[in-house]
């Protein structure tokens, strides 16, 4: 029997973000949002252990109080409960603060044998959340990981580095952070989706966990944002054509060794 | 937080962090303060020297037998004792992922920000830091500042020329291999080097991309060939590794990062998550169907 908490991040559906164009701002108002794609991953491994060894699910996110949508498709992917940590305070704050109202969150929640997080999130894409509550909860972390198995009291894992891949050792409880590799996460079924909207989410405000109110938010970042915008592209842009392929390639070829970059 | 100050580099990959000291010297003389390179490692007391003539004007060296291979905990905990002991303003750390970890776990035990993954980094005409990274999917450019010290980024490879090396170079070199470190909290079982092809791609002067226009996997071949005659490497969209399942590796937002002089992207589209990936290539070429 193992207890798992998955951390899930409502993130915004970077595929479907558009652009104004005349600004270079990003239009993020209504922008869709959804679980961020490597903690479906997560979720996926915490029910395959589930049920392979017995246990519990629970999932967490902080986020506003939409985030809730979020939670109902953990839930129907197969997660047991679900707890949405949401007040307005938290807005605006980085990971430094996330990653303090997520851990008390978890010291409330727990205790776990196994913390599970996406990589990074496809928004924000910082990799950050992971390591620093597993700094908060002192426990041992692996990140990376492809791979995974939990027998007894220790888990295994594959992780994949730039120069090598590893299989690592800890002891539970530990934090593991998933890559897409790890595995193929399901689709809920019709039926999964209706049982998931009969199951618990329990919603938690900063008062519920004690939260330093100056730690959180804007002022409780250590990070502040001053410009978020489309990246410009300046390219010559020049488009080479031919009558015929072999023109075209003759007049590319040429314009490549103008430009220096081939012929040398 | 004024006491806080100098501009301190580390890495675990050896190029990076001479990558690292290069950014490093044109921050530190922009922010009239000193460039500090940190060496842990055991037996690496002699490289300290080669530092100074990359640019370094003080290398703070840790030497200690539990810092043979890399191993979070320990290499955490030094670097964390010696941020508290010598307080510098601004660390710039290798954005491995190794690097990426270090980073985030040190910002959480000094309780500070961290700026992962940084494209670019400035000073504005307050003096601050102006951190810029890619986010949203390679969407929009998000620049920063920070509101605490010690101020901590990671910057990844091939982003920053190192400098010239200058062997006349002087430099103190600080021993600090008396510091206690933790032990790990987790154990290396098996470790399999990964083949070489799969991380030369960064080095690559021109790299032919490859996309879906492709229908067959044999046609690579002539990508192979093209990269062959023009001293190259052949890299390929997401779609081909994942769905297709034919590559193990891509480039992109979520896979390599491409700096080379020459990309040729054949039969691809320009996806905003495939071109965050290859924005820094000098001359891109695409040849595609696509009006
Ligand atoms: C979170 C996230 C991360 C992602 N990260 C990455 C990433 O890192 N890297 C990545 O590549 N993708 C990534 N993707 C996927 C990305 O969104 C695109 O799906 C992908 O890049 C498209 O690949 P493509 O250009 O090969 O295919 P397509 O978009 O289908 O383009 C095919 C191209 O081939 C051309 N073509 C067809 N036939 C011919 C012909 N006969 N001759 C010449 N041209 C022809 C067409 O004109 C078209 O331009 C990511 C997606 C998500 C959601
Ligand atoms: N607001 C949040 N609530 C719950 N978990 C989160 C939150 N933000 C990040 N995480 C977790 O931390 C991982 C890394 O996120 P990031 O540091 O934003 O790249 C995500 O994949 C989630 O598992």
């Amino acid at each position: 029997m193992v207890r798992i908490l998955v951390c899930v991040k409502q993130a915004i559906d970077v595929s479907q973000l558009k652009v104004d164009s005349a600004t270079r701002r990003l239009i993020t108002v209504d922008a869709p949002k959804k679980i961020s794609d490597f903690d479906k991953n997560a979720l996926e491994e915490a029910i395959r252990i589930r049920e392979k060894l017995g246990g519990e699910v629970f999932t967490v996110t902080v986020g506003p109080e939409d985030a809730k949508t979020t939670l109902r498709e953990a839930l129907a992917m197969g997660a047991d409960k679900a707890y949405l940590i949401s007040d307005p305070i938290f807005e605006n704050s980085d990971t430094l603060a996330t990653s303090y109202v997520l851990a008390e969150a978890v010291k409330k929640i727990g205790p776990f044998d196994l913390i599970l997080c996406g990589e990074a999130s496809i928004d924000s894409f910082s990799a950050q959340v992971g390591p620093r509550l597993a700094e908060r909860l002192r426990v041992p972390l692996i990140t990376y990981v492809r791979k995974l198995s939990v027998e007894g009291d220790a888990v295994t894992a594959e992780r994949g580095l730039e120069d090598c891949s590893q299989t690592m050792k800890a002891k539970t409880p530990a934090l593991i952070t998933v890559t897409k590799e790890i595995n193929e996460p399901r689709i809920p079924s019709l039926m999964a989706i209706m049982k998931a909207s009969k199951k618990e989410i329990v919603i938690w405000a900063a008062a519920d966990l004690s939260i330093a109110s100056e730690k959180v938010g804007e002022a409780g970042s250590a990070v502040q944002v001053l410009t978020v915008l489309a990246p410009k592209m300046e390219r010559k842009k020049i488009v080479i054509k031919g009558e015929t392929a072999m023109e075209t390639a003759e007049k590319l070829a040429k314009a490549l060794i103008q430009e220096g970059v081939v012929g040398r | 937080m004024s006491e806080h100050r100098g501009i301190w580099v580390y890495s675990e990959n050896r190029d990076l962090i001479l990558e690292l000291l290069g950014k490093g010297s044109e921050l530190a003389s922009k922010l009239h303060t000193r460039l500090t390179a940190v060496m842990l490692g055991h037996d690496v007391k002699d490289q300290a020297k080669e530092l100074v003539g990359y640019g370094a004007q003080k290398v703070i060296v840790v030497d200690n037998q539990q810092l043979q291979e890399f191993q979070v905990e320990p290499y955490l905990s030094a670097l964390t004792q010696l941020t508290h002991e010598h307080k510098p303003e601004l660390l710039l750390i290798g954005s491995t992922k190794r690097g990426k970890e270090l980073a985030a776990r040190l910002a959480a035990r000094l309780n500070v920000g961290c700026v992962p993954g940084c494209q670019e980094l400035k000073t504005d005409d307050q003096g601050r830091l102006v951190a810029e990274r890619i986010v949203y999917g390679g969407n929009a450019i998000v620049t920063q500042v920070f509101r605490m010290k010690p101020q901590i980024v990671t910057v990844p490879r091939r982003r920053f020329e190192k400098l010239e090396y200058n062997a006349e170079s002087q430099g103190e070199v600080i021993d600090e291999s008396e510091l206690q470190l933790e032990p790990a909290k987790t154990e290396i079982v098996e470790v399999k080097p990964v083949e070489t092809v799969e991380t030369k791609i960064e080095e690559a002067r021109v790299v032919i991309g490859g996309g879906r226009g492709f229908d067959k996997k044999e046609d690579f071949k002539i990508l192979d060939e093209l990269a062959q005659i023009l001293g190259g490497q052949v890299g390929y969209t997401r779609p081909l590794a994942e769905d297709r399942k034919w590559f193990k590796e891509w480039v992109g937002l979520s896979g390599h990062a491409i700096s080379p002089e020459l990309y040729i992207a054949c039969g691809i589209s320009g996806v905003i998550q495939h071109v965050a990936g290859i924005r820094d290539s000098k001359v891109i070429v695409a040849i595609n169907k696509d009006p």
